[in-house]
């Protein structure tokens, strides 16, 4: 076990280093004034200009540059904004939002994704599992955004059942609707891949084999068929999170949530590149950390991978 | 202990149980290869019949736009006209500015389908190729291609995007083809990655040990019996990422980090149209419906050729 | 006679009533080509404590019977008439609920390929555990590991603590024993209990599960593809082909005076029988050619070139293990041996012995660490690449899985095309005329060439497979593991087709099996690799005659049916 940790550290770390080192690169090394490219046609104060030169090293050659921007971001020195905040003062203000948002979309997609994924996968060929079947794919072919207009005009504002925005009070409760707009779309993957799953296990041979062995059919729902198709939904769930950052600067633009994501919208609209960049690389890290956790958590599911050579 | 008990020796009559041949040929079927096969399969399906039909609909939509309108999207938008209701030769009403939402929508078309089908064309080529070249070499072909592709695969698709887009020359250029080069960039790992896996998959079969003991060449081997083998998968997911990218250029567009004001699209107006939710909801939902319709009709197709392609119900 | 009447027969002791009893059992699956009877009209009988083997080829509808009787068929098949009486009563149609309730204690199964039955996510003592509590029985650690220990296995409370891909195949197969019988049940299902293991361990493991229904008094349900296996473990052997019951009988009077046509061709066909009566005939002193396959009276005294030389091959390969560091693994071990032109040299071994490696640096597609192959005089490892290419079109390979070895997107005829046309032979005309003719030799018809491999059996995929091994008209062809795959007839007609071949075209062939049955048919000379070694070498008859290592007697007593009294008639 301990082996396979430090093997998926050792191959975390890499793909984070050249990653950001991407992020950089593309943003730093490529021709033309880093200092420009990060601010387009609006021109910066001068003031501005020399914090961010001094805070990019840009006098420095290439990699010492990347070197310290890395250290920038592992110690959160991710430099001023626009108007000369520290953004990472505004990061710490807005990320606990974010990741409120994040953790109870995941939750909502896993939960409702498994629960109809089980069901449609024990009744293959049923009316409810075609019906389910033809129902996700309508969801995965709507964008987060559509669904979140949808939703703030349907249930915020003609049902009036929830705030159609959020604003300042960000809590589990007024985060009902952007979290589902923003879960649908995997929560309809997380519905597919449950059922192929528990269909393909329903027809494993340990499965016939614990039926053989007498045990109630509940029992062998849970403990073989389930436990068994959730090892490949826990590896998408991890993957989705990259997905929901991104579907978070749309989601939190749309609602008004004081989040990562609306901040990054925000910088956009703004074009103020070193926020980007900056909240960019955060993100990354915290994307390659969360898979990383799933990967250990994908262990503990799948005892084979533990000792995999 | 056994022994006091009867047994009687029983032989069931010859003609309730005659005697075939060992392994006779079945020779009442005509031929039929793999495609073939699947496409007996496909087009009994109500779902590929739908979606092909859609798409079928989108294609002549994207490429010959006048057909379908009289009316001229953005030239003569009269802001008398400003967000009006439906009225005789504009059934869905108009936008903000006074332009016909059925026109903007018929004509938005083109711009989806393009990104959506050269992004996918692009991705194809680049992604198959890496990925098969590193899944049938393997050695550090393998790992080089294989740690570029995580490398790219960490970086959540929108955030990437937004990096680059905020690059001078994506932010001077923006235009049709700086949204796919975009999505290039950002989307051929995964379809590397399920090349590699399909490509190793097929490998490890005796026919290709056997056309290696035949002295068929690597490369040979490989474009004749690796990558045919491999196909349905690479196919699979094409048909979906068409989708997939036509949703990311809207989305793209929305944030106003995709194609330019300029060129009508889905994106743009549904972003344009966002001001007037609340008070003119159907100029946001017209554009939409079509993007969601469009996305759906590639997932559909997806969806059919994946079941038809399936190795599992290949074996008769 | 009604099962619950209580007759007395001619001793006077009152008559058993049968455990089990199937009578015109019909089940029908339903499938895209609408619905199939997979079973019809059968019926079988078990005693209490009896052995009861059901023998027959894949597709016979064995399984199906078997898996009906403890309701377990799959979602797509019912059972369509007849009646299964348990002890009695008609299970048949019985409840859901009815069917747990027998499950575990009452009916045990013990399936077939132990390393897809046990789940891979948890210990084996939960597996056990689960099972015990199940059916209400104590199930703490020490009922655990008394239940594992007595199947066999050793160390049992530290192996319950282990999953599944911690133990090889024959502890999984005892710990699915384990399982099987840990409720004491009354009878036992046990559909190829052995098949996919080891020979050597498919004797242990068998010889143990004797043991252990004798002594529980269980009765067991044998499936099988061996009618040897069958003829020697059960007292009573039911044949089903197609789906019914063509034969049933006392396991010897069934081997001895078989009565259907089946049963007639199974007796013939059987390797393990063939091989038994070769030695049975032997014992009695009958002379070897009259026996044996057709090959070894053809074998003329001046082919005595030795057309392949294998020196001191030896193949090591790395092994990662874990951080950087890796170990060497000798897969090949100092291996020296000779193939006269002509003849079969059988490599016999089981998995991990290495014997597919040796088959693979002869073919030249894996480079040995050290020694030479000789072929023809020459020093394979020196050829160039163009040399190489001409050493392809003089050995060829035939491969086991008659399924991975075609490509699935070629027809038959760009199949054996393939070979002619990377080597330039021929026009389009005379290579079409060439496959024509080699479907002749393989005795297809000239008609599969416009089929596709998905439309063949196995045995008719692997006939193309000989068809393109002969395209380039080689010297030596490699069979590895080329029958093993096969049902019982199918396997005896490849092979005599490759002993036909053999006597035609004068070819030269290494066989690489781990199935010795099958080597007494058809070799001349046996080669016995054990863990990368090779521990014995010489002609078939001094092999299994007289045997000078342990680990070839303990293979050649492995083979089914080594207790059985046979008459050695020839069939």
């Amino acid at each position: 076990m301990i082996q396979y940790i430090l093997r998926r550290l050792l191959q975390v770390i890499p793909v984070f280093l050249g990653t950001t080192l991407l992020v950089y690169f593309m943003v730093f090394a490529l021709p033309g004034d880093p200092v420009r490219a990060l601010f387009g046609e609006r021109p910066p104060s001068e003031a501005v200009i020399v914090a961010i030169r001094q805070q990019y090293n840009l006098d420095q050659p290439f990699f010492v540059q990347y070197g310290l921007f890395l250290k920038n971001i592992f110690t959160l020195n991710l430099g001023v904004d626009f108007t000369g905040q520290p953004i990472s003062a505004s990061l710490a203000r807005v990320f606990p939002v974010t990741a409120m948002l994040a953790v109870e979309a995941l939750a909502i997609q896993a939960v409702f994704g498994i629960a109809f994924g089980l069901v449609a996968g024990l009744r293959k060929g049923k009316l409810f599992d075609s019906t389910v079947l033809l129902a996700s794919l309508v969801v995965i072919a709507v964008p987060v955004f559509v669904f979140g207009f949808v939703l703030q005009l349907v249930v915020g504002v003609q049902l009036g059942w929830a705030k159609p925005t959020v604003g300042s009070d960000a809590e589990w409760s007024t985060l009902v609707l952007p979290a589902t707009s923003l879960a649908l779309g995997s929560f309809a993957y997380v519905l597919r891949l449950t059922r192929a799953s528990v269909i393909e296990n329903m027809n494993a041979d340990y499965v016939r084999t614990a039926t053989a062995k007498g045990l109630s059919r509940p029992r062998v729902v849970v403990t073989h068929i389930l436990r068994n198709s959730l090892i490949p939904v826990v590896t998408y769930l991890g993957a989705s999170l990259g997905g929901l950052m991104g579907g978070a600067i749309v989601t939190e633009g749309i609602f008004n949530v004081p989040g990562v994501g609306q901040k990054l919208y925000q910088s956009i609209l703004r074009s103020e590149g070193p926020t980007i960049v900056a909240i960019v690389s955060v993100l990354v890290l915290v994307f390659v950390i969360a898979n990383l956790l799933v990967d250990l958590l994908y262990a503990w599911l799948d005892p084979r991978i533990r000792y995999e050579k | 202990m056994k022994s006091n008990r009867q047994m009687e020796h029983y032989v069931a009559p010859l003609e309730d149980t005659p005697l075939l041949a060992t392994d006779a040929l079945k020779e009442d079927q005509a031929p039929l290869s793999l495609w073939q096969d699947a496409w007996r399969q496909l087009r009994k399906r109500p779902l590929f019949i739908v979606a092909a039909l859609l798409i079928t609909l989108i294609v002549i939509v994207a490429l010959f736009p006048g057909l379908f309108t009289q009316t001229a999207p953005d030239n003569n938008c009269q802001l008398a006209d400003s967000q009006g209701g439906p009225r005789a030769g504009h059934p869905l009403g108009f936008t903000f500015q006074g332009c016909d939402v059925y026109a903007r929508v018929i004509y938005g078309t083109r711009a989806s389908v393009m990104v959506g089908v050269f992004s996918v064309i692009c991705v194809l080529i680049i992604g198959v190729t890496l990925g098969a070249l590193a899944g049938f070499f393997g050695g550090w072909v393998d790992v080089i291609i294989a740690r570029l592709g995580d490398i790219f695969f960490a970086l959540p698709i929108v955030l990437g995007a937004l990096v680059v887009t905020q690059l001078p020359f994506f932010r001077d250029n923006k235009s049709v083809w700086t949204v796919i080069i975009v999505i290039l960039l950002l989307g051929w790992p995964s379809m590397a990655r399920i090349t590699r896996a399909a490509v190793i998959e097929v490998r490890g079969a005796d026919f290709i040990t056997a056309a290696r003991s035949l002295g068929v060449s690597n490369i040979q081997t490989l474009i004749r019996h690796v990558l045919p083998n491999a196909l349905a998968p690479i196919i699979v997911l094409a048909t979906m990422e068409l989708g997939v990218f036509i949703v990311l250029e809207a989305t793209l567009s929305f944030l106003g980090i995709g194609l330019p004001g300029s060129i009508m699209s889905w994106g743009n107006d549904i972003a344009a149209a966002q001001q007037q939710i609340r008070t003119n909801p159907s100029v946001l939902f017209y554009p939409a419906a079509a993007l969601t319709l469009t996305v759906l009709s590639f997932i559909m197709l997806g969806d059919a050729l994946r079941d038809a392609l399936d190795p599992k119900s290949r074996q008769r | 006679m009604s099962a619950l009447d209580v007759s007395f027969n001619e001793v006077g002791m009152p008559a058993e009533r049968p455990l089990l009893e199937i009578r015109d059992l019909a089940i029908t699956f339903k499938t895209s080509g609408g619905e199939v009877q997979a079973v019809r009209n059968s019926h079988l009988t078990i005693m209490p404590g009896e052995t009861v083997a059901i023998v027959g080829e894949s597709g016979s509808g064995k399984s199906t019977t078997a898996l009906a009787a403890i309701g377990l068929l799959p979602g797509n098949g019912w059972i369509s008439g007849g009646q299964i009486l348990l002890d009695g009563e008609d299970i048949s149609h019985a409840s859901e609920k009815r069917m747990i309730e027998l499950r575990g204690n009452t009916i045990g199964m013990v399936p077939q390929d132990p390393m897809s039955n046990l789940n891979p996510v948890w210990k084996i003592g939960y597996q056990v555990k689960e099972t015990l509590r199940a059916n209400g029985r104590p199930s703490a650690p020490e009922d655990i590991a008394k239940v594992l220990a007595e199947a066999g296995l050793p160390d049992a409370h530290r192996r319950a603590k282990q999953y599944p891909h911690e133990f090889s195949g024959g502890m999984r197969q005892r710990a699915l024993i384990a399982i099987g019988l840990s409720c004491q049940p009354r009878l036992l299902i046990a559909d190829e209990p052995t098949s996919a293991l080891d020979v050597t361990v498919q004797r242990q493991i068998l010889d143990h599960l004797e043991g252990m229904t004798s002594e529980l008094g269980t009765a067991v349900l044998l499936i099988t593809h061996d009618l040897g296996l069958a003829a020697e473990r059960a007292d009573k052997v039911v044949v089903m082909y197609r789906g019914q019951v063509v034969e049933a009988g006392p396991s010897l009077e069934l081997l001895e005076n078989p009565q259907h046509p089946y049963t007639q061709r199974l007796v013939a066909s059987a390797p393990s029988l063939a091989s038994r009566r070769i030695q049975v005939a032997k014992d009695l002193g009958l002379k070897s050619d009259e026996l044996l396959a057709p090959t070894e009276a053809l074998v003329e005294p001046s082919m005595t070139e030795n057309v392949l030389q294998i020196q001191d091959l030896t193949k090591v390969f790395k092994l990662r293990s874990g951080l950087g560091r890796s170990t060497d693994f000798t897969a090949v071990d100092n291996v020296s041996f000779s193939v006269k032109r002509g003849t079969t040299t059988a490599i016999v071994g089981e998995s991990g012995s290495g014997k597919s490696t040796v088959a693979q640096m002869v073919l030249n597609l894996l480079p040995p660490t050290s020694g030479k192959i000789i072929f023809d005089g020459v020093d394979t490892s020196t050829l160039n690449s163009k040399q190489i290419f001409a050493f392809r079109r003089r050995v060829q390979p035939i491969f086991q899985d008659p399924y991975g070895s075609l490509d699935p997107m070629y027809n038959i005829y760009r199949t054996i095309e393939e070979p002619l046309r990377t080597h330039k032979v021929g026009n389009k005309v005379s290579r079409e005329k060439k496959v024509r003719e080699l479907l002749d030799q393989v005795a297809l018809p000239q008609s599969t060439m416009q089929r596709y491999p998905n439309e063949l059996s196995g045995g008719q995929r692997q006939r193309v497979a000989i068809a393109r091994a002969l395209a380039l008209d080689p010297e030596v062809i490699i069979c590895d593991e080329a029958v093993s795959a096969l049902d019982v007839l199918v396997q005896a007609q490849v092979l005599n087709l490759l002993a036909d071949l053999q006597s035609n075209l004068g070819l030269t062939y290494l066989f690489i099996t781990h199935d010795l049955a099958v080597v007494r048919q058809i070799a001349d000379h046996v080669c016995v690799m054990e863990k990368g070694k090779l521990v014995e070498t010489g002609s078939t008859d001094e092999v299994f005659d007289s045997p000078q290592q342990d680990y070839t007697k303990a293979l050649l007593n492995a083979i089914p049916g080594a207790k059985l009294m046979l008459p050695p008639e020839v069939a």
